[in-house]
């Protein structure tokens, strides 16, 4: 006697035979009836024929026929929506029954019927049921709030039932609480800007309370809810995470990962030192390791979340590597997230098992996983220097088993090794020809050809490998042929006697029978650079690489700890921030992990953060949607001079070809050029009135082409007339510590305007984008008075100039010493920190001329201990030149006295906050050696303004 | 929160589909069947399925495929978990969770998810409170209701959703009071292909099954509680106790029920109960191979391992196995390329062997992949964490009940490299 009777009846007179068995006076008929219906329904038949039936059974004592009925009407009332008000009435009676199940039952049900008649009958009933004396009515009642809100969002709101809702979250019964702030989250999303949610100290409390009395699923609704608010201060933060703590050992593993959310984002609040803190840290890790012994979907979801988890605070799990070795009857899925998670966590300290494990993955049944596990190895050698020579040798081992995937992967792997380490494992390239011939995807192909191409002076049969290739130079891939070409380039500056034919080979293929611009244009250039200067192109093609990076899709800083707000959410299964979510993210507002308290840092990090997409302006660069004309833009730079100039010397016999190809080009490129060049001097004038940011644009314009920008050195030198003396540029951030940026620079005063000079250098594989920059606050609250000003991607190996202005209206903070200042720049990779000294002079304000008398009262009015004394050696200047040296750095010579074969002069300096300061100067002549007396009454300052005197006169 | 559900099996037909809100249309699982026939085995589907206006979330239990259908952001592990209690409340009911008995109990299902969820809040997913609403089938019960015509479902208000405790019903009654606990420890393992552990962690549960009158209040100790420092216990459970004292105290539920899970993690010494020599090699030429394996005990603390089961996985190639089991009987299927080793009792004095000839089909290469083993088994009376209950006592009611507890352990994902 079983219910699949039900799926077998397709006779047609079913919907007629049902019919009158629903209107059969018999009870137990009626019930088998209904039954049937809702079985038929349930299968997707349409039985909306019934409605009018169905709907008289509804009036029954008995509680099953009643939700049968009810089931039905949810679903078809939709359809029906004028026969659905029949049905209204019994709702509104059922709503009054004296047994709160029914009650319940009723408002529940009437919230699901989705038709805009029934709603306006639904709020009198709702609004009894929310001030139910039941809370079991209450609860479902705020529920229906929600429901209500999805179908008509104005009349929930006309009718208050929110603030009804809001004033449920301080209800007596945990249950009620927690639905109530369920619905407010689900009505929430879709109104982005209110406040519905609205967390303050008293009702966290009451959230807090909650959280402990009720059902797993609403203490997930309260900590995501939890998660969204800001405590005060660090001992709010740290009471809240005591008592979520528990949560950690809850059996549900939705409950631990929300608790897990709660506690990385508020302990981010905490002091480092705290005991508090590590303790917390060590709780984190078990519940996490236990989230790996679930069902694989949720280890999939959980193992997405800890690769976040690893990449914010690797110390939880570092000692846990063994949890992710991967087990043969994992799913996939399972399986590729554990490896990420493996390489992650690798260190010097484990490497060998990891290693161990990584090789017994690649002799695995997946081809995916093995080609991954392959991968890993590579990873692994680049990440601990150390296993390098152990990860060869694997490597070496893997090839060995000529299984063809296996043997490609490592090809790509041992690429990036060499460049890692480059002079170092070339022995292995022997092995690696072997196998030339087994390759048949682009990527492996092409890190073979770059191997032939970098090592060409080791590998005797260079020439013969790589014509191998040529033969079928169309058929390959973009990836493939661009890798071609540059190796065999390459080749030819290191073997030019015996390569001749090859390269001219392959750079008629590119230029000449090739489609692809990319191609095309790198042809062009390397033809060009071939033909006009061979040690130019020696230096260019062969130049020394710059670094890869240790780590491999690390999530950026910013979107990580967006992410780290958003764990256990779709966003973090993703890796993805929520607004990327189209459909489920209309109100999603961007969540930042709070500052931790007195550690001025995090807070501007988030600050340098928040200031990149929204300060970019809008570029002024002309569009690069063609590449060629980009690049004939560029080759037109130093115009003509190149094409005569080319080298008779050459040795090649590419000459008539070259002749030929440059001609045609110079004729095209004389009808565009007009165009261009006429454009881009009228803009460098119509911003050459301001002169700060004529520097910026000059700066911002090799990066228009790219990568090949600095193959022409157009950003070389901003020479600005100036009267002061401008250091030369120091390194201030190494490509080392910058993850591949380098950033050196300097100060100068320019018409009274402070500017920081910067030369940013990618020395790392990817592209930087989205530059921002921000000072700490410092002794003259110097600030950057604009963006920076990087349009364009900075692509790597180029270099760009910028300059930034600054004003002196920042923060103002002592610093030690005095002229330090403290900078964060940011990119789409990370955020760096440096700090850099300034002079003085950067400070010394035009108008800094004192009058005479002022200056004599002003010297008399300083106290004698405020006076310093310094001797400036090895100066050869007479007195003349040297005031007209110091006058240019805003050093003013007020007056001048002879007394005894000895000049003195007295000087006076203002600084841009305001501070005066007085100098007497003796030079006697003959004597190299000056003596300076400095009084100021801020008497620290005068240390600095005589290393600035030190340097103007030496310079 | 949760839209919809589709259960699909596992030849792709969808048989059931569930709406809490609006109806979706069931065209949205074709991005499913996408995902499914992308990822050839069913095991290996991606849990969450990105499609152009929903998310798809999914698991796969008993060879069916619960579905469901997300719109906004819902963190799916909340969806997950809720999905395998739906499956858990199959099996709960019905005994097992399959097509035929989700077909056979249609509407019950249909009660049972329209009380589990209410506009894709879950409502009620205890099973004592569902047991409540909805009387689980019986042979007797349907026939009875065949008879009278009355219904399985409930005519009081679940008392037990509105009180501090809603695990558990008031007003409970047996004649005999009894109170049973089974320590279960499942070890996971990989060994390598000398036998050395690469990886070992105990997974322990404690299951539950307390038949009590009243409301009593139980507290179980055990004799070596610092072996525990990572649990998850049952809601019941007051973890300010355990915090302080390291006591389990609780009020239980009725019946059935999961008391605690715990986890003894890698880095303390597991004892791994079995050893496994083993050469698995195939030859160069000739299609063939040669298998020799050989089980014995290990660290058993003088128990005897029981229901020994040695599984294969064989590379693609291997055509048939004939093979010499000195204990036991094998049995190897060349559709799903499985061998299996049913051993039984292991003998220590014995040592049951395996061995003989593997041929591959003719010009095949010498297979690229290790096979890889893995072992199942069972230990009773004890389990191997050392983990021992001291006491259990009961306030609250005046009666003395019938207590017991039993250890058994189990082989979990245990495998070993060749």
């Amino acid at each position: 006697m079983t219910d699949s009777k039900y799926f077998t009846t397709t006779k047609k007179g079913e919907i007629f035979e049902l019919k009158a068995e629903l209107n059969s006076d018999k009870k137990e008929k009626k019930k088998e009836a209904v039954k049937k219906v809702i079985a038929s329904m349930t299968v997707g038949k349409d039985v909306s024929a019934l409605f009018p039936d169905v709907v008289n059974c509804m009036q029954t004592d008995n509680l099953e026929l009643k939700k049968l009925v009810y089931l039905y009407l949810m679903n078809y009332a939709k359809s029906q929506p004028d026969m659905a008000i029949m049905a209204v009435n019994t709702f509104v009676k059922d709503c009054e029954d004296p047994n709160p199940l029914i009650r319940a039952l009723a408002v529940r049900t009437m919230g699901c019927i989705r038709v805009d008649k029934i709603t306006e009958y639904l709020c009198e009933p709702l609004r009894k049921c929310l001030k139910d004396e039941d809370p079991y009515v209450r609860k479902t009642a705020a529920v229906c709030v929600a429901k209500l809100h999805d179908i008509n969002a104005q009349l929930v709101e006309d009718q208050g039932f929110l603030d009804t809702l809001k004033d449920l979250i301080s209800d007596s019964n945990p249950m009620v609480v927690a639905n109530a702030v369920a619905a407010l989250s689900e009505i929430a999303e879709s109104h982005p800007n209110s406040n519905l949610l609205d967390l303050n100290p008293q009702t966290i409390n009451k959230l807090l309370t909650a959280l402990n009395e009720c059902t797993e699923w609403g203490q997930i609704f309260i900590l995501d809810c939890l998660a969204n608010y800001m405590p005060r201060d660090d001992r709010e933060s740290q009471s809240i995470c005591e008592r979520v703590t528990p949560r950690l050992s809850h059996a549900n593993s939705a409950v631990v990962l929300s608790a897990v959310k709660v506690l990385m984002k508020f302990m981010e609040m905490l002091p480092k030192d705290l005991d508090y803190y590590g303790t917390l840290l060590k709780k984190l890790a078990p519940p996490l390791v236990t989230l790996l012994s679930a069902e694989p979907e949720l280890q999939y979801v959980a193992l997405r979340n800890i690769n976040l988890i690893v990449q914010k605070r690797p110390e939880i799990l570092k000692h846990e590597m063994k949890v992710f070795f991967v087990k043969y009857n994992d799913p996939i899925y399972v399986k590729l997230e554990k490896l990420d998670i493996m390489i992650r966590l690798a260190s010097q300290a484990n490497i060998a098992q990891v290693l161990a494990e990584l090789k017994e993955y690649a002799t695995e049944v997946d081809v995916d996983f093995v080609r991954k596990a392959v991968r890993a190895i590579g990873r692994c050698a680049i990440k601990v220097e150390q296993s390098a020579e152990r990860c060869v040798s694997t490597l070496l081992d893997l090839i060995q088993t000529k299984v063809n995937y296996v043997v490609q992967e490592a090809i790509v792997v041992i690429k990036d090794i060499f460049r890692k380490y480059p002079n170092k494992y070339e022995s292995v390239i022997a092995t690696l020809c072997e196998n030339l011939d087994s390759l048949d995807e682009p990527e492996a192909r092409a890190a073979m050809i770059w191997i032939v191409g970098e090592y060409a002076e080791r590998i005797d049969n260079a020439d013969e490998l790589l014509e191998s290739f040529l033969e079928g130079f169309h058929d390959e891939s973009t990836q493939v042929q661009l890798q071609l070409l540059t190796a065999i380039v390459k080749l030819f500056l290191k073997k030019p006697t015996e390569t001749q034919e090859l390269v001219q080979q392959v750079l008629s293929l590119a230029t000449q029978d090739s489609d692809n611009p990319d191609l095309r244009d790198r042809g062009y250039i390397y033809w060009r650079l071939l033909s006009t200067d061979p040690v130019a192109a020696k230096e260019v093609v062969l130049a020394e690489k710059p670094l890869i990076s240790e780590e491999t899709d690390l999530i950026e800083p910013t979107l990580l700890e967006e992410l780290i707000c958003h764990i256990g959410t779709l966003a973090s299964v993703y890796h993805k921030p929520p607004s990327a979510f189209v459909e489920g993210s209309r109100g999603v507002q961007h969540k930042r992990i709070p500052a931790r308290a007195g550690s001025g840092e995090s807070a501007e990090s988030s600050d340098v953060g928040q200031s990149g997409p929204s300060e970019a302006p809008p570029a002024v660069i002309p569009s690069q949607g063609d590449l060629l004309g980009d690049l004939l833009n560029l080759d037109l730079a130093p115009p003509t001079a190149t094409v005569p100039s080319v080298q008779p010397s050459m040795q090649m016999g590419a000459m008539d070809l070259l002749g030929g190809g440059l001609d045609s080009l110079m004729g095209d490129d004389s009808d565009t050029l007009g165009g261009d060049i006429g454009g881009s001097p009228s803009m460098g004038a119509g911003l050459g009135a301001a002169p700060a940011a004529m520097p910026a644009s000059l700066g911002a314009a090799p990066a228009v082409g790219g990568g090949l920008g600095d193959l022409f050195d157009l950003g070389g030198g901003v020479g600005m007339p100036t009267g002061s003396y401008v250091a030369p540029k120091t390194v201030w951030l190494l490509a080392m510590k910058g993850k591949g940026l380098e950033i050196s620079g300097t100060f100068a005063r320019r018409g009274g305007i402070i500017q920081m000079d910067l030369t940013l250098t990618n020395k790392a594989m990817s592209v930087m984008t989205d530059f921002a920059i921000q000072f700490n606050r410092n002794s003259f609250g110097l600030a950057p008075a604009g963006p920076l000003q990087v349009l364009t991607p900075l692509s790597p190996n180029q270099t760009i100039d910028v300059s930034l202005p600054l004003s002196t209206s920042g923060p103002v903070m002592k610093m030690e010493p005095l002229n330090n200042l403290q900078v964060a720049v940011k990119n789409n990779i990370d955020v760096f920190y440096f700090s850099c000294q300034y002079p003085l002079s950067l400070l010394f304000v035009e108008d800094g001329k004192m009058d005479r008398q002022v200056f004599l009262a002003t010297w008399k009015d300083i106290p004698n201990e405020n006076e310093a004394h310094f001797q400036i050696k090895d100066i050869h200047l007479n007195s003349d030149v040297a005031s007209n040296k110091l006058q240019g750095s805003n050093i003013f010579t007020i007056a001048k006295r002879t007394v005894e074969g000895q000049d003195m002069l007295y000087q006076s300096v203002k600084l841009t906050n305001g501070i005066w300061v007085l100098a007497e100067m003796r030079i006697q002549t003959g004597n190299p050696n000056y003596t300076l007396s400095i009084r100021c009454r801020a008497p620290e300052v005068c240390q600095f303004v005589y290393l600035c005197y030190e340097l103007v006169l030496k310079n | 929160m949760i839209h919809s559900l589709f259960l699909i099996n596992n030849a792709g037909d969808l048989f059931l589909e569930k709406h809490w809100k609006s109806v979706i249309s069931r065209s949205v699982c074709d991005y499913f069947f996408e995902a499914r026939e992308k990822a050839v085995e069913p095991d290996n589907v991606p849990p969450v399925i990105r499609t152009p206006h929903h998310y798809l979330i999914n698991i796969y239990r008993e060879k069916i495929f619960f579905v469901s259908v997300i719109q906004t952001e819902v963190p799916p592990l909340f969806v997950i978990e809720f999905l395998h209690r739906v499956a858990e409340t199959f099996q709960d009911y019905f005994g097992e969770c399959s097509e035929t008995t989700i077909k056979d109990n249609v509407v019950i299902v249909y009660e049972l998810l329209e009380e589990m969820l209410d506009n894709g809040f879950p409502l009620a997913t205890e099973s004592n409170i569902l047991k409540e609403l909805i009387r689980p089938p019986t042979i007797l019960r349907s026939m009875v209701n065949t008879i009278t015509g009355s219904s399985n479902v409930g005519e009081t208000l679940p008392t037990g959703q509105l009180s501090t405790i809603p695990w558990r019903r008031a007003g409970v009654k047996y004649t005999n009071n009894e109170a049973y606990f089974d320590v279960v420890e499942e070890i996971d393992a990989i060994l390598d292909k000398s036998g050395t552990t690469v990886f070992a962690e105990i997974q322990g549960v404690i299951e539950a099954c307390v038949k009590l009158s009243g409301m009593p209040d139980l507290s179980l100790s055990f004799m070596n509680p610092r072996l525990l420092d990572d649990v998850s216990f049952h809601p019941c459970v007051r973890y300010k106790r355990w915090e302080s004292e390291r006591v389990i105290s609780f009020i239980p539920p009725d019946g059935n029920f999961q008391l605690m899970s715990y986890h003894i993690s890698a880095q303390n010494l597991v004892a791994i109960p079995v050893y496994v020599k083993q050469n698995i090699s195939f030859f160069e030429t000739g299609s063939s191979g040669r298998m020799d394996i050989t089980v014995g005990p290990k660290q058993t603390m003088g128990k005897t391992v029981e229901c020994l089961v040695v599984t294969v996985h064989m590379p693609k190639v291997v055509l048939s196995a004939n093979l010499n089991a000195t204990q036991g009987t094998y049995n190897y299927d060349p559709v799903t390329k499985i061998l299996v080793w049913d051993i039984g009792k292991l003998n220590p004095q014995k040592l049951p062997n395996l061995k003989g000839s593997l041929s591959l089909q003719s010009g095949a290469p010498k297979p690229e992949e290790n096979p890889s083993l893995n072992i199942d088994l069972k230990i009773q009376q004890l389990a191997i964490s050392g983990l021992k209950v001291n006491r259990l006592d009961m306030y609250g009611e005046k009666y003395k009940p019938f207590k017991g507890v039993k250890y058994v352990t189990k082989a979990g994902k245990f495998q070993v490299r060749t």
